[in-house]
Formats: C-alpha cells, structure tokens, sequence
C-alpha cells in the first residue's frame, strides 16, 4: 500500500539512474543511515558498540569487499584473511615507522599494498577457475600467516611477534571511546558501500558480472578478462585491506597473525555465501548474521535456561551455540541458497502487493 | 520463500534481540565481589583449559563456604568460554566488565593478555597474568594494570637454564640447545631471555617453531634428529605437547633430555604418551596440594558443588588455577584492608590490593595455601611477586617433584624487562610512573 512506486515518473536519465530509484528506498536507506549515525550513539552501549557493533561493521566492509570479488566477478577466494592481515600489517608499518603521517593515510596505504598482493595472487586466476583459483588463493593465505609470524620487519622487531597502536588520532580528535571508534569505522563503511554499489553499476562491474556468468562468451563479445578479474581482485583486496586495518587498529588494538588465520578467510567466505552472492545489501546481512548470532545465542541461552530452570554450563553453552548456529546456517541455504539479500527482495516484492496480493 | 518463513525469520531476530538486551540490564548484585573468568572448555586447547578453570571455581566456591567470603563479601563469578581465541577473548570482556565496577580479569592465554594490556588501562580492571603474558609487565611503572605474578617466561626459561647449567656442572658452553615453542606470542615470550643467556654462557640456541595448534611436528623433530641437540625446552600448549613428546618417542630423542615450562607438563599433557614419555621434566610453580586441597574435597566437592571431576583436584593445572583465583581474591583482601573491610572493591582498588601484596608463610599458613605456593610480595616496581619454580619428572604414571624450589636470576631478568618496557612505553608514549602515583 505505502511501498509502490505509482506516479513516481522518471523524467531525465539522471533520476533514472539513482542508486535507488524508487523514493521510499532512498528515504529509507537515508533514515537508516542517520539512524547508524545519530540514533545508535545514544542508544547503544559500551558492550554493544565494543563486542558487537564495531566487529559487525568493520567485518560487514570486509564483506563487501569479498563480495566483488566471489559475488559479483565469480572468482573463489580463500584468501581475504591473508589480503586483511596485509592491510593490518603495512598500515602498521607506516604508522610506525613514518612519524606523523595521518592514520586515515595510513589505513588507506594498508589498503594498497594489500591491492598489489591481491593482484600478484590474482594472477592464477587468469588460468584456473573455480575450486582450483580457491586453492591456489588459500596459497596467498598461507604465505601470509608464514610472513607475518616469521618475518620480524614486520612487526618493528616486537619480542613476541605481536604488533600494537596506540593514541588514534584524525585530525586532533582521538578515536578512544567506543562510540567515536563506532562512528570513525561507519564512515569507512558507509563511504565503502556508496563506491562499490557505483563500481558494480558501472561498465566495470558489468564486465565483473559478464565474466561470472560465462567467461568465454565475455571474451568474445570484447571484455578483457585479465583486465576484469585483475581489476577485481583489486578492488576487492583495497577494500578488504582496508577492513584488516580498522579490525587491527581499532577493534583489537593489539594482535598476531592469528586474529587473519585462514578461519577469517572462511568466516567472509561464509558471510558472502549466506548473505548473498553478488549483493551489496547481502554482505551486511551475511557480517550480521556471522558476527552476532553466534554471540547472541551465547548469552539468549543461559536466560532460556533459567526460565525453565536448568543451568546450563559453560562448556554446553559453547557446544549448544555451535550447534545451533551450524543448524541455523544449513536451515537458511535450505530455504533460500541465494542468500538473506534474496529474503530482502523477496520481502519487497511481496510488500509492493500487499495488501492486495493477486 | 514463503511469507509464512520470512514472518518466522522476524520473529526469531527480533526475540533474539530483545533477549540481547536483559543480560546488560540485569547486573550484579550490589553486595557482592564479581569475578569475571575467562576459561576455555571447549576448543583445541579445552584439555588444558578445563582443569584450570575447575581449579579457578573451585576456590571462589571454597572461599564462600569455608569463609563466607572475603571479610563477609561474597563472592560470585561468571564464566565465559573464549575457546582461546584472541576475538572471542575481547568480546568475553567486554561482556563481563560490564557486571561490576571493575574486577579482575585472568585470561589463561597470552594472545588475549595482549590484547587486554591495551584495554585494561582505560577501564581500570587489573590483569593478572600468573605465569604467562607479557615477560615485561613485571615492570609495575610501565605496566601499571598487569600482574604477571609467580613468574614471567623469562622467569621459567631462567629457571630451566640454571637447572641445566647446574646439572652439566656448571658450564654449558658450547652445548646445543633447541627451544620447540608455539608459534605465537605465548611461544616467543622466552627467547629474548634464551638469546641473552646463550650469549653469557655461550650456549648454542636453535629456534624451531611450530605452527599452531602444534598437531602436525614431523618438520621440526626431523630437524631435532639432525641436529641432535643437547637439550630441547619445550613451549607448548594443549595438543602440541602430547604430539611433541610422541615425535620425540618416535625420533628417539631421549625424553629425559626434554624440559617444558609449566604450561607444557601436566596430567593431560603426558596422560596419552604414558610411559613413553617416562623421564620427560617440566617446571611446576605449585607445591603439593596440602590443606587448601584436603578443604577442597571436604567443603565443596563434600557438598556436591565441586566443578569437574574429583580425582582431577590437585593435578598440576588444577592446582594452578586454584593458586591463581587465590591471588584474585588476595588482592580484594589487601583492597579491602585499606579501602574498608567488609566493602566492594572496584577495579582501582584491587589493583592496589595487588600491588601491596604481602603473603609471607604466616599468611599463606592462615589460607591453607601454605604447601602450594611460596609467600609473595609485590610493589609498584616488581608486580611479579615471587619468581621461582621447582622441576618435576614424570615416571611413567605420575609427576614427582626432582627439585628444590629454584630462584630465576634477577640480575640477568631485570635489565630485561627494564629495556623491554622502556620500549613499550616509548611506542605508547607513555611516562614512568611517578612514586606518588605508586602510593595511589
């Protein structure tokens, strides 16, 4: 009834071309994200913003990043934990070793150092596909975690091999408290989200799309495919880069090659998967549901528990959660195998008719 | 995609969301001393986790039995299982900080203590890290929030050195030694210690990593079969070890030529190799149980409240972790001695408590603890406390003690830590503490 786009007539190729053409979608989106910047800071939390909402947003652009690369150009990757720690590590490097030079600089030199190893491990890609581009990337995942713990250079020559930053500051405002690191990784994001949804509208990411859906045929109707797929892999490492930087810099603090092990690579894979393969929208949903289920039925189980009054130890808690988080991912590929972004659409569609449905 | 589904779907998120919420409104009760843990049940590690969060638990529970708290203040806990993971670790926290005014966190892994040592300042919950994190933090003017108590790994690397010195006659130049470690943070904390005894001694110091969980050795015991070390010191944790000591049966490296810090010889660490690793030494920080153990059987595992296992109480990690939750509520005592009897303490307050620490053998005696630890006192310069350990060997079914409590070296530990923590504070920007901040 209120979500229809009747009477709303497109009269030049610019109003055609919005990101989101339909009004209600651009007012909505709008309010969202006034809500992230102004609502949520009142409301949330110091637990909320440290443990749920920072993770939430860097790892959801990690996703985003990911999601060019699997969803929208088709090229499996396992080796977006190695391009984060790479992102982590160089920003590191400049923010210690070059004195004052501004941490955004810095997190976006992460970014593009990873952009040029994601391009060196790209290159297999232009000879295999599918499973076998995933192996030869876990290949980047490895050298990665192998450099980062062996190479002491690295990490300024730390003892213990662990790299840490401290006093953040933009422009003389420091990012201390949760809310201000909240905000500071939102507006990454946010800035993040608005250019790759513009990269994937472009030729550009038609070029990706076509090279997806059927490489050969690109190739002869004139798409370069070393130029799509390395393009890809760049776009998608500078993100994902970038993404390792903020996690590093401003979610751990402090932290070893482990915080990008090749279980991070799995846990962004997973998040494209479920969220949505070739979606904007899905890279939130697949970061939301990897980050806070899990966390959520952490602490929803012990309380469900005392309502029946049985309590629930510690070790049972962490099995039950798994468990019940691995049903849950299965139950959703079941139901949906393109993902919660294709629960989104499938909702708007079935709200444009309502309550009239045919 | 049914309508039907997608409504179900809300539900479920939006139940959820709202039950996210209760846990942060409902929080501790006012009279009560909340001790956050942060075990690990589950996860590669679990096997070593489990019986030092049991010992952990079980002691709080002792305390309000035996005692009826500290000086009348009970106490209450919550676990939350970080499975050893460095995130899990930081939400874990960041969850439990907020059910009181600050508290004592211990979280059995150096990854985490890293991260946390970034953390704890700006809330004011002291760490205590009783032999592990960072080797450094013993230096209270730096590391204002950390307790490494009884002992650092540079403490338990001197430790084993001079034992093996000791037991070659006084001179170990020349001899070849290897360092099996973790390859993490946890695994590299000894060797800036090991690097500066080898050059005094002159020893020959060989680093094999390995790279965790530490499942797969064959890389690194090849090389131990080629070099043929005099000694090797072993610095695992959890699976690693027990796979360390099978490589070593299989490669024929005399187990009695092995010695792992304390982390890396206990039950479950040799349990599977059974006699095979018969003659395999290790460092123990603890004491035989004594009557602090004999309490535990009587008053809490007597009424039925006992976490884990009984025949598990007073096995090595078991009674690590008893003597580290002892130090916890040490430090609320000696709190509670300057800020008010019979109070709650917050987290400045314990962390003042901790770094007044004063357990000489009258006190220990009082508390039970008097077999399992040696007395201990701290200040704002050494937030150690006490560094020594004794060396136990196991034959085959059980751990015997083979030493003498032995003293790490101060003399070649401090100029360490003092360099090591300088540079910490450069890279942070930090100052010294000043001594009027020592009184505070």
């Amino acid at each position: 009834m209120f979500y229809r786009e009747n009477g709303q007539f497109k009269t030049s190729y610019k109003s055609d071309q919005q990101i989101f053409p339909i009004t209600q979608d651009r007012v909505g989106v709008l309010l969202l994200v006034a809500f992230a910047f102004i609502g949520v800071p009142l409301m949330a939390d110091e637990y909320m913003f440290r443990a749920i909402l920072i993770p939430f947003v860097i790892l959801a652009l990690a996703a985003l990043g990911v999601n060019i690369l699997v969803g929208y150009c088709g090229q499996i990757s396992l080796g977006s934990g190695a391009f984060m720690a790479v992102g982590a590590y160089a920003a590191y490097n400049f923010f210690v070793r070059v004195e004052g030079l501004p941490l955004i600089v810095c997190l976006l030199m992460g970014g593009v150092f990873a952009t040029l190893v994601g391009i060196v491990f790209g290159i297999p890609s232009l000879r295999v596909k599918g499973l076998y581009l995933a192996v030869a990337t876990l290949a980047a995942q490895f050298f990665c975690d192998w450099a980062f713990l062996r190479i002491k250079w690295f990490t300024n020559d730390s003892a213990s091999g662990t790299a840490s930053v401290a006093d953040l500051t933009v422009m003389g405002i420091g990012i201390n408290t949760p809310t201000e690191k909240y905000l500071f990784c939102l507006a990454f994001l946010v800035v993040f989200g608005v250019l790759a949804k513009n990269l994937v509208r472009s030729a550009i990411g038609r070029e990706w799309m076509a090279i997806r859906d059927m490489d050969v045929a690109a190739a002869v109707i004139g798409i370069r495919p070393m130029y799509a797929k390395l393009s890809a892999f760049a776009v998608s490492s500078f993100i994902v880069g970038v993404a390792g930087a903020l996690w590093a810099f401003v979610h751990l603090g402090s932290w070893e090659p482990a915080a990008f092990s090749v279980d991070r690579s799995f846990q962004l894979l997973f998040m494209v998967i479920l969220g949505g393969m070739g979606s904007i929208m899905g890279s939130f949903f697949g970061a939301a549901f990897i980050v806070v289920l899990p966390i959520l039925i952490n602490q929803v189980l012990p309380f469900l528990g005392g309502l029946v009054g049985v309590e629930v130890s510690t070790a049972a808690l962490t099995h039950a959660e798994q468990i019940i988080f691995g049903a849950l991912i299965v139950w959703f590929l079941i139901v949906e195998p393109h993902g919660l972004a294709k629960l989104w659409s499938v909702g708007k569609q079935k709200l444009r008719l309502w309550p009239f449905p045919h | 995609m049914k309508l039907r589904q997608l409504v179900l779907a809300t539900v479920v998120a939006a139940s959820g969301l709202s039950a996210a919420l209760i846990p942060a409104a409902a929080s501790a009760q006012a009279k009560e001393q909340f001790f956050p843990v942060l075990p690990y049940r589950t996860g590669a590690y679990a096997p070593n986790g489990v019986p030092w969060a049991n010992g952990y638990a079980d002691y709080l529970k002792l305390v309000n039995l035996r005692d009826k708290g500290i000086n009348g203040v009970k106490i209450s806990f919550e676990e939350c299982d970080t499975a050893y993971a460095t995130d899990r670790g930081v939400e874990c926290y960041e969850r439990l900080k907020g059910k009181a005014q600050g508290s004592v966190f211990q979280p059995l892994s150096t990854g985490i203590t890293f991260a946390l040592t970034e953390k704890a300042p700006g809330d004011k919950n002291p760490l205590i890290t009783g032999g592990y994190g960072r080797s450094e933090s013993s230096d209270g003017q730096v590391f204002k929030w950390n307790f490494p108590l009884m002992g650092t790994y540079w403490s338990g690397a001197d430790i084993i050195m001079q034992f093996i010195t000791k037991k070659e006659g006084g001179n170990i130049k020349g001899k070849k030694i290897a360092l099996v470690y973790h390859d993490s943070p946890y695994g590299k904390e000894p060797i800036p210690l090991l690097q500066e005894r080898a050059k005094m001694q002159g020893f020959d110091l060989s680093l094999l990593p390995v790279t965790a969980p530490g499942v797969e050795q064959k890389a690194t015991w090849l090389q131990i079969r080629q070099q043929r070390p005099d000694y090797v010191l072993l610095w695992g944790w959890g699976v690693m070890n027990s796979a360390a000591l099978k490589e070593a049966v299989a490669t024929g490296y005399p187990r009695e030529k092995m010695y792992g810090v304390w982390w890396s010889a206990a039950e479950p660490d040799v349990k599977d190799v059974g006699e095979a690793a018969k003659g395999y030494n290790g460092l123990v920080a603890t004491g035989p149980g004594g009557k602090v153990i004999e309490d535990i059987k009587k008053v809490v595992h007597g009424a039925k409240q006992g976490t884990g296992p009984m025949d598990e109480v007073g096995t090595t990690l078991y009674n690590r972790g008893l003597v580290s939750a002892a130090l916890a509520v040490e430090g609320v005592r000696r709190a509670q001695e300057r800020f008010g009897k019979g109070k709650v303490m917050n987290g400045d307050q314990i962390r003042w408590g901790l770094e007044n620490l004063a357990l000489d053998q009258k006190a220990l005696d009082k508390l039970g603890l008097s077999t399992i630890m040696k007395p201990l006192s701290t200040s704002c310069l050494d937030h150690e406390g006490s560094r020594q350990a004794r060396m136990h060997t196991w034959d085959g079914k059980k751990w015997n003690y083979s030493s003498d409590w032995i003293e790490a070296d101060e003399s070649i530990i401090k100029p360490l830590v003092k360099q090591y923590a300088d540079k910490y504070a450069a890279e942070k920007k930090l100052q010294r503490r000043t001594p009027q901040d020592c009184q505070s």
